[in-house]
């Protein structure tokens, strides 16, 4: 029943929320593994981010997490109470992952809005043992400083089994939304340490016009219990987004009218709203309490998509606008020096919304550390891990994509790649394995390097895997390197033979090469034998806005990506020849190239039919180059890609055309795929 | 569950209604709750290597919709546009196509009785009908707009992609 309650977006937002914390926390815990003590700021750190996850979780009644969430706390809040405590930090760091593990998992559970029921007692045993050996190593008394309620007699000054009577007035943040399910939340905590509880407004599960009531005055309670102001007052303090409260002490007679008055009262008041839907606008809200963090705000990815289309349909519209051929014959100067402001200032903001959805490479890189650690554990070698050009900033769309395939990759690099530390000693290496995380920009694209100095790849092994699995019929004389290396991308090449566990998890080389090429973007391998193996993952910086030029062929129009084309060119007609084979082709400055005409793939109708009348553009991708034959270039334009109709695409793939765009003047322009171009016929460049 | 309360009250209102339209001297019916809008008929860009009956994209507002020509798709022999021709764009499933009709009728409600399914005749075009519907005197042949979007027809059409 409670669960209908927490709307989306603050379900999203607790994931959200959690898993960076759960993050930083982990990153803290990696950089201080080879520490003796951990710095009181670090423990600070972790205590402040554990209380946090342990209110959070508490909230969103994940009790499981809230628990364990406590017992780190209560950990880490004896440790950072006495510095000279003496613990065994690998052990702690280890209880630290187990949890972080367990949340990860759990966390998984709730963004699959599946059960959330993971049993951590042993986890939770084990950290209590923990603490008790430290308090045992270090003398401490087992009274600390927390708040529990067996510890009243301390504070308690009144006699036992005596009743007190309170009435609480409490007051949320503004803002801080849901106050009647918060209300609720109160009560329920309340009720475990407290005889009886009358609240009003009452209804408050029932009836959700009670939010904006408990918003604008407040929430009461009268309650009769054996605790003193202090403890409850110590207790309501710990509720979350609370702005205010008051606890007065009450005679009994007070209490039953109260009680009376809170139990019997149903509202009738006319609320000002007709409705009160669940809040929406809950994006904004920040759960964690370190004020570093109030410099960024979370937003959620489906605006920032919104945001990217409405923007790229400004550029259009600015084209439209400013491009119209019956505006642009009036040659009217204020109008021209209006529109290129324009331009400009749509450029602007089209720079600065893709600039929003970049997300430096950092985190993730980080991240790897882990699976370093892990897999040095796992197969017991010993390899570091360095990273470089971390900063380097990538779509976030595509970062999402990129971690399975890195952390595969990293992972197959030791396992397969860098030997243990016995045999590489023995060729002369250094017993530590070296991995290399690097980033960097290059052109519109961003390459990701990841080298291991292992074993490489061995050729042979590979070719006759090849062969026997019959994907490949050339002898091994006739392919080059990177051909061999390639071949482990193919669909059925099989990977080695199961040797360690959670094969389950793994993602073969193919998936890897068809998830980055889902993106745009592609991966290759190179390797040295016995020196390192190197893959290189190539990604565009951003699918959705390219420079095209746009080119006439007959009635139809077709844009090609600016980057693809080398050169434009109109031939003699002498130029062109034709093959044995009836392929005709140009020569140019000593090399072949194919040509292929565009009205002819297409079956468009058009005047030009002579390469000589119309024009040659040679695109090149992949180091492969042909030339297009079209009727004239129109002109260069940045143009907002878009996909084609779901319709379209279903019917078939249209071979040449990986999308569609508008034109300045309104006319649709439809994108070639020069990676599909350029095999149109599999003929071998002769060079 | 303020949703479910709006979602009854449409589909109350949208229930049997349809717009109807003319291709030649028949009158056919599309369900109203698919029809998003129509437009008169304007520039279509061609997409090569598509069925006969597809004939390209057009751009809406900038948003980008494949049109068929309902003529060839049921199988008659084509006519010229003119400042009648109408594009209806329909939407099913989140696909979005328009279709180019002869012209644009009117919308009518019938009731219950006067629809009834359709009879076993083969032919093209048949497979589309998904109930005839009467209006006084007249047939109306109603529409199946979810087999209109169909895939399954690529295999049908064969000889239209070569």
């Amino acid at each position: 029943m409670y669960s209908e309650y927490i709307d989306e977006a603050m379900l999203q937002a607790y994931i959200h929320d959690t898993t960076q914390i759960i993050e930083k926390i982990e990153h803290l815990m990696i950089q201080n593994e080879q520490v003796e003590v951990l710095s009181k700021d670090v423990i600070d750190q972790v205590f402040r981010d554990v209380h946090t996850i342990k209110v959070s979780s508490a909230t969103m009644m994940y009790n499981n997490i809230s628990e364990i969430a406590h017992v780190l706390e209560d950990l880490f809040s004896i440790i950072r109470n006495d510095i000279t405590i003496k613990y065994d930090l690998s052990m702690l760091t280890d209880l630290i992952f187990e949890g972080i593990d367990f949340y990860k998992i759990e966390l998984l559970k709730v963004s699959n809005n599946q059960l959330v029921d993971g049993d951590a007692t042993n986890l939770k045993d084990n950290i209590n043992i923990f603490i008790d050996e430290i308090r045992l190593t270090n003398n401490l008394d087992t009274t600390d400083n927390t708040i529990e309620i067996s510890d009243q007699y301390y504070i308690n000054k009144k006699e036992d089994n005596v009743k007190c009577y309170y009435k609480i007035h409490l007051m949320f943040d503004d803002g801080c939304e849901m106050e009647n399910i918060r209300a609720y939340t109160v009560v329920q905590n309340i009720m475990e340490k407290t005889d009886v509880v009358y609240y009003q407004p009452n209804n408050i599960i029932e009836d959700e016009s009670t939010m904006a009531l408990i918003k604008e005055s407040g929430f009461n309670m009268v309650i009769k219990t054996e605790l003193s102001k202090v403890i409850l007052e110590e207790i309501l303090n710990e509720t979350i987004f609370l702005e205010s409260l008051t606890v007065n002490e009450i005679t009994l007679d007070e209490f039953d009218v109260l009680s009376i008055l809170y139990q019997t009262e149903i509202f009738e008041e006319p609320i000002k709203d007709t409705e009160i839907e669940l809040p929406i606008e809950k994006d904004n809200i920040i759960m964690t309490e370190t004020p570093v963090d109030n410099k960024v705000i979370g937003v959620s990815t489906e605006k920032l998509d919104a945001l990217m289309n409405l923007v790229g349909e400004l550029v259009i519209a600015e084209s439209m606008v400013t491009e119209n051929p019956e505006v642009t014959e009036l040659k009217i100067e204020s109008f021209d020096k209006a529109s290129r402001q324009l331009k400009k200032l749509s450029g602007d903001l089209q720079d600065m919304v893709m600039g929003i959805r970049m997300v430096p490479l950092t985190t993730t890189f980080l991240n790897m550390h882990r699976v370093v650690k892990d897999m040095n554990t796992k197969c017991n070698k010993e390899v570091t891990l360095e990273v470089n050009g971390e900063s380097t900033e990538v779509d976030k769309n595509i970062i999402e994509k990129l971690k399975n395939p890195l952390i595969q990759i990293i992972r197959n690099a030791i396992e397969h790649g860098i030997e243990p530390p016995a045999k590489r000693t023995s060729l002369g290496k250094s017993n530590q394995g070296l991995i290399t995380l690097q980033a960097e920009n290059s052109g519109s694209d961003v390459l990701i390097i990841i080298k291991d100095d292992g074993k490489g790849l061995n050729k042979k092994l590979i070719y006759d895997k090849a062969i026997k699995q019959q994907l490949i019929s050339s002898n091994m004389e006739d392919l080059s390197d990177s051909d061999i290396y390639q071949l482990i991308f193919h669909p059925d090449y099989s990977t080695h033979n199961n040797e360690i566990e959670n094969r389950e998890h793994d993602i073969s080389m193919h998936v890897i090469h068809e998830i980055l090429e889902s993106v745009g973007g592609g991966v290759i391998v190179d390797s040295i034998p016995d020196k390192s193996t190197t893959v290189t993952i190539k990604i565009p910086l951003t699918q959705a806005i390219i420079e095209g030029m746009n080119l006439k062929v007959g009635q139809s129009r077709f844009t090609l990506p600016l980057m693809t084309i080398k050169e434009s060119f109109r031939p003699k007609h002498d130029d062109v020849f034709k093959d044995p084979s009836g392929n005709e082709m140009i020569i140019l400055r000593g090399s072949c190239y194919p040509i292929l005409r565009l009205h002819e793939y297409y079956g468009i109708a058009t005047k030009v039919k002579k390469c000589h009348e119309g024009i040659l553009v040679m695109i090149e991708e992949n180091e492969k180059s042909i030339c297009l034959l079209a009727d004239e270039l129109i002109g260069q334009q940045q143009v907002v890609v878009k996909t084609l109709p779901g319709y379209i695409k279903a019917q078939k793939n249209i071979k040449g055309v990986s999308g569609c765009t508008l034109l300045g003047d309104g006319n649709i322009s439809l994108i070639l795929d020069v990676k599909q171009l350029n095999n149109f016929n599999k003929v071998e460049v002769i060079q | 569950m303020n949703n479910l309360g709006k979602e009854i009250v449409n589909e109350d209102t949208m229930k049997g209604k349809f717009l109807t339209f003319t291709l030649g001297k028949e009158f056919y019916g599309i369900d109203i709750c698919y029809v998003t809008e129509i437009v008169g008929i304007q520039p279509i860009t061609v997409v090569p290597e598509l069925p006969d009956f597809i004939k390209g994209i057009i751009n809406l507002r900038g948003q980008i919709i494949p049109v068929m020509d309902a003529r060839l798709k049921f199988g008659k022999i084509v006519k010229e546009y003119n400042d009648r021709t109408c594009i209806i764009v329909i939407d099913v499933n989140e696909l979005s196509i328009g279709v180019i009709v002869d012209a644009v009728a009117e919308v009518l409600t019938l009731s219950e009785e006067n629809i009834v399914p359709p009879p076993m005749v083969g032919g093209s075009g048949r497979k589309y009908i998904k109930n005839i519907g009467k209006n006084n005197e007249q047939v109306i042949l109603i529409i199946d707009s979810g087999a209109l979007l169909n895939q399954e027809e690529l295999e049908n059409i064969q000889d239209y992609s070569d």
